[in-house]
């Protein structure tokens, strides 16, 4: 096995035992962006030189230092909506194509802190706008288990970095299912943790109060190494909550036993994928096997869950989108007559069809005349979804859902109609909705050998209860070792 | 028929506190342009606020001080719009609920007693400035992007530019004692916007209203008033309707003319701020905030009164503003004679002042040296006509009085036996005096005392030289 098929914990042990260095490690990654990046297309942005340069510095560090911290020597790679000082940091979109942000988003000043080796930027969707990374003004991203399909979105980069061995973790951010349902198509693990866990400063907003950063692992253990150096209180974001930090690996292994998983029908409704149901149902038995005790939890209100995260994201992003005008920075109309003009040609041109769409519908729903019955009545909604999952959480420690209704479904498809798109995100928004954590692992293949992904919700602050479940499945059925058959692709 | 004004107003403050509402950038002004900026106030991508905690603090204690209600629970909403000079194309403000409300400031206008409604009073944040300028075309300047505001808003309770006026300046007074804002117009610290219709003079419905912005001196606000009532009462008498609209007073040419209408209003798609936590104020933080209220004029002015024995006129003059408050306070600490220090900040040190294009708040004397110049007077050292000349001397090289005295050689001739030979001279040399006061005409005295002074430069001590006088025409007049 190459160096960078393994994961972190396995890379972890070899740079501990001194068998390998972090230059080799960070070679073996650049190796295989060269090897497959033009096939996956999961980058917008390389830094291999100066990773390998890191690499170097590391290494020369190590060689004098006793203890690593987890993550040092790593190399990984952001979503392309978290500011990195001196690097272009796009949003995949026209609008900010020249845009070197001044500053560091406060997951890169963390994971500078931590020893972290950035490899690059990754695609996405225009401003995290989308489920299948086919909004970027600048490349389609492939998923590494059919060059065919769509990755999922918006962080359909990050997820296929990971799938593919182009990182050994990647941070994406998940508005609505963005880091969830991308892990869930691309066969990874994706985790959004409780809003205010991980710090938005320098991630490009996109909906304020949605948006949450979180981690693409190869598997879960990973994901509690990279939850534990990310998570923290910053206090440039107002909205980031002051705990003590925890580590989430102390707990990952004791177990289910005892544990109630609820199951709620809302999650098995019309347009479930025949195999992603079967899927979930074996899921189901497994943790039934393993001592868990199986519930059957419901909701009163989440059929408005998909509408209402709709009007508030939309009115947020209308807002949040707005500073992008041709004046200070980013892209600018080269000809305009009169600033009105500079304003609609800049906006015009500069952002996608998706964005533009969104933005619109957010004017409209913060309109006079409109906001009450649009705005006002999404966020009365979320508070009755709120309720919903307090009450379903009285009831069981987690929920078990699918990710996403299917699998990765083809480049194109659902171009045309984006309803149906918005669709694809029906099991994760409810989640953001909330503000609770999630978590999407593998659990199956479908018969065209795409993977299937389930989801795992918990109440508010529950990401040790979640990694646990997740790690007693991924470890019984071993699905970590399922690769992307991208290989015999070419 | 006759008609009557009927004026609100919103007043905005720019805060005193160090750093910017939202980031730590300097609120100084008079900066060189985008000095004062950082990603925050910029509004680039990806940043976001962070409510500076002394906002909250001066908004309370502004409330406080005009008698407002304190919300336990407010919070913070974008005014969304498009402009240059702001840079998230979003304001952030206070919407639906303000952090105080229902206040109410007493003015006095002839005589008249009146309450005044303080609708409510946000928090905002204010924007940058265009500079038009330029030969490369308009240019922004952000420094006062993020600058903290409050807006006070009135209830429609002035009938009268007087009242107006008299209302501003009493918030602005009220505001500067407080410490929230050092509300210098001249700096923009401190704006005025007015609502104003007029109706029939004892209808309760209001007529329909235009506003003005941006009114920048207590002048121009009267004016705009004046200006804007009459255009109204023309417009009325000649049976039109008056337009709902927005106003622009320009005041060079003392006119108003339509900006936009109603129709062309704004729709600001108010929204809470999903990037701030709400504002949580407790009882105890009130009460603390309260505590540590200063003296407002009302009760400043009435204890000058009581404590100072002032006339009210005086007491009403040196309160009108915290700066000359302050002034006379520090001065009576170290020289306990209120009413000659009254007089003279009332009456030498204006035109002084004046002169050199001053105010209180740049004054280049301190309240120890005032202090020290009229025990000088009081002792006698000196006579009340020096007095005047060293103070005009120490705004000009900023000495202390005792060493302008020294260097000019002003102290009063108060030595007997100097004095005696001048007078014995002087006496002498006007037998014709003598020959008056003999026959008994006393305003000889008068001359003679004039001479004395003319002889010594106005130094002799009037007193002793007057005891002398009578001592040697005595002895003369045997």
């Amino acid at each position: 096995m190459e160096l960078s098929q393994k994961t972190i914990h396995e890379i972890n042990d070899l740079l501990e035992k001194k068998e390998v260095t972090v230059t080799e490690v960070t070679q073996s990654v650049v190796d295989r962006i060269a090897a497959v990046e033009n096939k996956t297309a999961a980058y917008l942005n390389l830094q291999t030189e100066e990773a390998l340069r890191a690499a170097g510095v590391i290494d020369e560090k190590l060689g004098e230092q006793k203890k690593r911290t987890p993550l040092e020597g790593i190399p990984y790679a952001l979503k392309d909506n978290m500011c990195t000082q001196g690097i272009l940091t796009t949003c995949a979109s026209k609008m900010l194509y020249n845009f070197n942000p001044p500053y560091n988003a406060h997951v890169y000043d963390r994971l500078i802190e931590e020893g972290g080796i950035l490899l690059g930027k990754t695609n996405m969707d225009e401003f995290a706008m989308g489920s299948s990374t086919e909004n970027s003004a600048y490349k389609i991203t492939h998923n590494p288990w059919d060059l065919n399909k769509v990755p999922g979105g918006s962080s359909g980069g990050s997820a296929v970095a990971v799938a593919a061995d182009t990182a050994f973790y990647t941070l994406g951010s998940d508005t609505g299912g963005s880091i969830r349902q991308p892990a869930s198509f691309c066969g990874v693990v994706g985790m959004k943790p409780t809003y205010g866990l991980v710090s938005r400063y320098g991630l490009v907003a996109f909906a304020s109060s949605l948006d949450q950063i979180g981690p693409f692992t190869k598997d879960v253990e990973d994901c509690a190494l990279v939850l534990n150096a990310i998570i923290g209180h910053d206090p440039k974001d107002s909205t980031s909550l002051n705990l003590e930090k925890k580590d989430y690996t102390q707990t990952l292994k004791q177990g289910v036993k005892g544990m109630k998983i609820g199951v709620a029908q809302a999650f098995f409704g019309e347009g479930l994928q025949p195999e992603v149901r079967k899927s979930l149902e074996d899921a189901i038995a497994v943790y039934k096997a393993m001592g868990a005790e199986i519930v059957d939890v419901s909701f009163q209100y989440l059929d408005y869950a998909l509408s209402a995260y709709y009007m508030i994201s939309s009115a947020e992003a209308s807002s949040n989108l707005a500073r992008y005008d041709g004046i200070r920075y980013g892209y600018r109309a080269e000809e305009y007559d009169g600033l009105v003009d500079l304003y609609k040609k800049t906006r015009s041109q500069g952002f996608g069809e998706e964005v533009k769409r969104r933005i619109m519908l957010g004017t409209y729903a913060l309109s006079s005349g409109y906001y009450d019955a649009y705005y006002k009545k999404a966020m009365q909604v979320r508070t009755l979804i709120k309720d919903d999952f307090n009450q379903v959480f009285d009831g069981c420690d987690v929920l078990l859902t699918p990710t996403a209704p299917t699998t990765a479904f083809g480049i194109g498809e659902k171009t045309s109609n984006p309803l149906e798109m918005y669709l694809t995100d029906i099991y994760t928004v409810p989640v953001n909705i909330a503000g609770i954590p999630g978590i999407s692992i593998p659990c199956g293949l479908d018969n065209n050998g795409m993977p299937i992904g389930m989801q795992l919700l918990g109440p508010i602050l529950s990401e040790e209860t979640l990694l646990k479940v997740a790690w007693a499945f991924e470890n019984e059925k071993g699905l970590k070792n399922l690769k992307a058959p991208l290989e015999t692709e070419v | 028929m006759e008609y009557e004004m009927v004026i609100g107003m919103e007043i905005h403050v720019e805060l005193g506190t160090k750093t910017k509402i939202f980031c730590s950038c300097p609120t100084e002004f008079g900066q060189d342009e985008n000095t004062h900026t950082c990603p925050v106030c910029l509004g680039m991508p990806g940043v976001l606020p962070v409510l500076n905690e002394k906002v909250v603090e001066y908004a309370t204690r502004a409330g406080l001080a005009l008698n407002c209600e304190i919300a336990h629970f407010s919070k913070m909403d974008r005014k969304n719009y498009f402009y240059p000079d702001l840079p998230k194309a979003y304001q952030t403000s206070q919407f639906d609920l303000p952090i105080c409300t229902g206040g109410v400031v007493e003015i006095e206008v002839d005589g008249m007693k009146k309450d005044i409604g303080i609708t409510r009073i946000h928090i905002e944040e204010d924007a940058g400035k265009l500079l038009h300028e330029s030969a490369e075309g308009t240019l922004v300047d952000v420094n006062r992007c993020g600058v903290p505001l409050v807006e006070i808003v009135t209830e429609p309770d002035m009938r009268s530019a007087e009242e107006a006026r008299v209302f501003a300046e009493k918030v602005r007074n009220i505001l500067e004692y407080t410490g929230v804002s050092d509300c210098k117009m001249q700096e923009g610290s401190m704006r005025f916007d007015v609502n104003l219709s007029m109706r029939e003079k004892g209808a309760t419905v209001l007529g329909t209203r235009t506003e003005m912005k941006n009114l920048n001196s207590f002048r121009a606000l009267v004016r705009a008033v004046q200006y804007e009532s009459k255009r109204q009462i023309i417009e009325l008498k000649k049976g039109h309707k008056i337009i709902q609209e927005t106003r622009k007073w320009d005041d060079t040419k003392g006119v108003s003319s339509s900006l936009r209408s109603k129709e062309e209003a704004q729709d600001y798609r108010y929204f809470p701020e999903p990037d701030l936590v709400p504002i949580v104020i407790e009882k105890e933080y009130i009460e603390k905030i309260k505590s540590e209220l200063p003296e407002l004029p009302e009760a400043k002015k009435q204890r000058y009164i009581d404590e100072y024995k002032l006339p009210e006129y005086d007491a009403g003059v040196l309160t009108a503003s915290g700066v000359t408050a302050r002034f006379f306070e520090e001065a009576v600490s170290l020289y306990d004679e209120a009413k000659q220090i009254s007089n003279w900040i009332m009456v030498e040190i204006p035109p002084l002042l004046k002169e050199k294009e001053l105010t209180m708040e740049n004054i280049p004397i301190k309240p120890a040296q005032l202090a020290e110049l009229l025990k000088l007077v009081k002792d006698g050292v000196i006579n009340g006509t020096s007095g005047k000349e060293v103070l005009k001397e120490m705004f000009n090289s900023g000495k202390n009085p005792d060493e302008i005295v020294k260097e000019q050689g002003l102290s009063q001739v108060s030595d007997t036996g100097e004095l005696e030979a001048i007078i014995e001279k002087i006496v002498a040399d006007n037998p014709k005096s003598l020959e008056d006061i003999g026959a008994g005409n006393e305003k000889a005295y008068g001359f003679l005392t004039g001479q004395v002074m003319k002889a010594t430069k106005g130094k002799a001590n009037p007193q002793v030289a007057n005891k002398i006088i009578r001592d040697v025409v005595a002895k003369h007049l045997g």
